[in-house]
């Protein structure tokens, strides 16, 4: 059974303001009293993970556990930003959940064959979302231990 | 595309003859018409996902939605298995979770950087087993979506299965 000392942290990249406002109180509905932090694009994303920028201090950035992929995002999208950081080995032990709207069939397959840990369609009711939110939850936060991260 | 109502294929790879019967009956406790297949290590897993010599026929291996990894195993361990299914085109598109007796860190981080989508302990209860299959099923088969890989591009020999998904 994984410790729960430490809060797992997540990392959502995601564009949308709303979406990332409806993911938010969608953590909170679930009771994932975890930390949440966000990006708004791949570029963030990966300046987020090597620290660099305005995310130089890994207090205030820390190092995600668990990160959550929109795809379809301006400047460098989730699956330029997925395959960057699964080919770079200091990241590549991240679980990184593609949390997303398209339902294509070539996006899941893409996605899996670069490397996501899973891949869940954006579910269109907020009922619906938090349901996600929990089942996610319930998964990487009580059944599975994740890496212990450096910082 | 979830299944709700479909059949779900999960193969499990695990040498210990008393574990793979706490893995069933788990899954049998969870409720729902699984399909579990057991392949005992990795040389027969990666026979079982290519399907060869006793895996040839045809539906002797289903493709599965999903990989139950023992770490510790004779001949070819859960490491090298995963490293192989995952640098197969063919295969990594198959998410594997790793379910072991180890909680070493070393094993935890090495796994996730060789792809695996999660990382369980084996727990001490058959109860707390039952919690982790129902949880592990409710997320991957109600909350995530799976690639279902035609047959013609999987493992070596094609052929028709008995329910053609979509």
């Amino acid at each position: 059974m994984p410790k729960s000392a430490k809060p797992v942290v997540f990392l959502m990249a995601d564009d949308d303001p709303d979406d990332r406002l409806l993911i938010n109180e969608a953590f909170k509905e679930s009771l994932l009293c975890n930390s949440l932090y966000f990006v708004e694009d791949g570029v963030e994303l990966l300046d987020y993970l090597h620290h660099e920028g305005k995310y130089a201090d890994r207090q205030a950035s820390p190092t995600p556990d668990l990160i959550l992929l929109d795809l379809n995002m301006p400047r460098k999208d989730g699956r330029e930003a997925l395959a960057e950081i699964k080919n770079d080995s200091r990241l590549r032990y991240i679980p990184v959940v593609v949390l997303t709207t398209s339902k294509a069939e070539e996006d899941i397959m893409r996605s899996y064959d670069i490397g996501a840990a899973s891949y869940i369609t954006k579910p269109v009711t907020f009922d619906g979302l938090v349901e996600a939110i929990k089942g996610l939850g319930q998964y990487w936060v009580q059944i599975v231990r994740l890496p212990v991260r450096e910082n | 595309m979830k299944y709700t109502s479909q059949t779900i294929t999960i193969l499990t790879a695990e040498d210990d003859p008393d574990d793979c019967v706490l893995v069933q009956d788990a899954f049998r406790e969870s409720g729902q018409n699984d399909q579990l297949y057991f392949v005992e290590d990795g040389i027969q897993l990666m026979q079982y996902l290519r399907r060869q010599d006793s895996y040839a026929a045809p539906q002797a291996a289903p493709r599965p939605d999903l990989i139950l990894l023992d770490l510790n195993m004779p001949r070819k361990d859960g490491r090298e298995s995963l490293a192989e299914i995952k640098a197969d085109p063919n295969l990594r598109g198959i998410p594997v979770v790793v379910l072991t007796t180890s909680s070493a860190e070393e094993d935890v981080l090495r796994t996730y950087d060789l792809g695996a989508a999660g990382y369980i302990t084996k727990p001490d209860t058959f109860q707390r087993l039952v919690e982790i299959v129902k949880g592990l099923k409710r997320y991957w088969f109600e909350v995530v979506e799976l690639f279902h890989a035609d047959d013609a591009s999987y493992g070596l020999e094609s052929y028709a299965r008995p329910c053609a998904s979509d």
